[in-house]
């Protein structure tokens, strides 16, 4: 978990897998500064 | 009222040349890095007509081997010949482009899409002979202009052009000099839909057996925007497909919503069955330009050749109950809400278990589920997985944490409950739809019981909101005929003379 902490993130998220706003929640417990997050489509 | 599904049509389009010219993976390409390999390398990774006609997943789409028969067969598909490889099969066709490209101009009311007169004249019998395409299509068909002019038209007047086999054969012009919602690039895209949609709509008619001045309302989900720069997205799609396919007591609308649009706009139209409001709705959306080639990148990395090279079309036929054909049950709708958040989990919730839970229901309880029937053989070389797998496995989870079935059966689930994908990735296309004419075949023959429909849409691609989107229905066996509802003459007489004697017999009482 510390490996994000402070950090700056980018996420972009997959429409299928994990979407952008889930993985945002769990980098910003993690500590993390999330400055773009998107979920994309590949279907 | 009961609204039930009495057929369903699905068409595929062979569109090589558009992969390479419409689809925006190499449109961006061509902007971003005109000399790529990836540019060089791709038309020779591109199927040829017999290959697409052997091709496992296409001869499922069209109904001519079952998603069980698919499911035999060893992955990847592509490596695969199947043994059948009729262009017609019980649900619709395979289209080659020549054909397409003569149907996009027989849809074409505006004079926008004009073809080259050599390659009219060298096409047009096959087109007449289409099993689909009746005598007032075929009479839409122009005899054609001079290459000069289509040469002209592309390069001085920004119109689209249309390949055949990288030869100039034809294109479409822009409606309007400055607005660029008539663009040519707009009205190919959307005459492209239109196209594929007519196709779908006739054929799901055929299938159904239903007459084309039965139909008195068209639903179009298809994920296109028409209408000019004062009204983006004006639409409607429906009605204009409508008038082409000769549905003359039709009228319709447009519903969108990225890939759910189809599993919204069935609800919409089984509920104006089952409201009485009209008796025949049928449900239709045509192909996508944009997606062709889209995870192409990765396909030509690994040598395989572009299995999304096929623009889809779909319809659906609903009519009032008919006491034989399998019924929507518009008790079990499953919906992404507001709140439900984008959690995998969350949003399986929402869309499966919400549902059961409101009437009582396991997951076990359905047959079948039919979430995003992708085709593994497009996402997993892009590393996108086999997206229906996926959904199998997140409901098996969500069953396990149920106590509906033990930890061990989630291996299992998805050949028990789940079907592979075959369908083109073409965003709403394949979102749960495809597996209709299957379930309605497999229901009616008994084999099947209760069997849900999943779509699920990307909103936030639009930008105007983050939230993610769906919504599930269920289709069963045909309950049999309703009994009327209210009360006939003889037992209203009945009543009263009930309450006659009722009454008579209390003022007796009061007498003594």
């Amino acid at each position: 978990m510390a490996i994000l902490a402070g950090k700056k993130v980018i996420i972009i998220g997959d429409r299928d897998g994990i979407p952008g706003p889930a993985i945002e929640e769990c980098a910003k417990s993690a500590g993390a500064e999330v400055v773009f997050s998107s979920t994309e489509c590949f279907v | 009222m009961k609204a039930v599904i009495k057929g369903a049509g699905y068409i595929l389009a062979h569109t090589p040349d558009m992969v390479l010219h419409n689809g925006t993976t190499q449109t961006t390409e061509r902007i971003v890095n005109p000399d790529s390999e990836y540019l060089k390398q791709l038309p020779s990774h591109l199927r040829d007509w017999n290959t697409v006609l052997a091709y496992w997943p296409n001869q499922v789409y069209i109904g001519n081997k079952t998603p069980e028969e698919l499911a035999t067969i060893p992955q990847p598909w592509f490596e695969q010949t199947c043994d059948v490889n009729d262009r017609y099969g019980k649900y619709g066709q395979m289209m080659p482009q020549e054909e397409f490209l003569l149907l996009m101009q027989a849809v074409d009311v505006f004079d926008l899409v004009k073809m080259e007169k050599s390659f009219v004249a060298e096409h047009k019998a096959a087109f007449a002979a289409n099993e689909m395409i009746d005598e007032t299509i075929v009479a839409r068909i122009k005899d054609g202009i001079e290459a000069e002019e289509i040469a002209r038209l592309v390069n001085e007047e920004h119109s689209e052009p249309l390949y055949h086999n990288n030869v100039l054969v034809g294109c479409v012009n822009r409606a309007h000099d400055i607005d660029v919602n008539l663009s040519a690039h707009v009205m190919h895209e959307n005459m492209v839909s239109k196209a594929s949609s007519v196709l779908a709509l006739l054929s799901a008619l055929k299938n159904a057996g239903v007459a084309k001045e039965d139909v008195e309302y068209v639903v179009d989900c298809c994920e296109e925007a028409c209408g000019d720069m004062n009204q983006r997205g004006g639409g409607n799609f429906a009605k204009a497909a409508a008038e082409i396919a000769g549905l003359k007591n039709a009228t319709g609308s447009d519903v969108r919503g990225f890939c759910a649009g189809p599993a919204h706009a069935l609800i919409d139209a089984a509920s104006l069955v089952a409201a009485g409001t009209f008796k025949c709705v049928v449900v239709t959306a045509g192909g996508c330009t944009a997606k062709l080639g889209m995870n192409g990148k990765d396909h030509v990395k690994k040598g395989m050749p572009i299995p999304e090279d096929m623009i889809g079309g779909f319809a659906v036929v609903l009519t009032a109950d008919d006491g034989v054909s399998p019924e929507v049950n518009l008790q079990i709708v499953g919906r992404h809400t507001v709140g439900t958040g984008s959690a995998p989990q969350a949003v399986i919730q929402s869309l499966v278990t919400e549902a059961l839970d409101r009437n009582g229901l396991k997951i076990t309880d359905i047959d079948k589920f039919a979430p995003e029937m992708q085709n593994p053989d497009c996402t997993k070389p892009a590393g996108a997985g086999d997206v229906p797998l996926a959904n199998y496995k997140m409901i098996a989870a969500l069953a396990v944490k149920r106590g509906e079935i033990g930890r061990a059966d989630i291996a299992k689930f998805a050949d028990q409950y789940g079907l592979p994908g075959w369908a083109p990735t073409q965003g709403h296309i394949p979102s749960g739809v495809p597996s209709i004419g299957y379930f309605v075949d497999q229901i009616k023959a008994g084999k099947l019981n209760k069997c849900m429909i999943i779509g699920k849409g990307s909103l936030f691609l639009g930008r105007m909101t983050n939230l993610f989107d769906g919504a599930s229905f269920v289709i069963q066996p045909n309950s049999g005929v309703e009994e009327t509802a209210g009360v006939s003459e003889d037992e209203v007489k009945k009543m009263i003379a009930k309450a006659m004697r009722e009454f008579a017999a209390t003022l007796l009482a009061g007498e003594e």
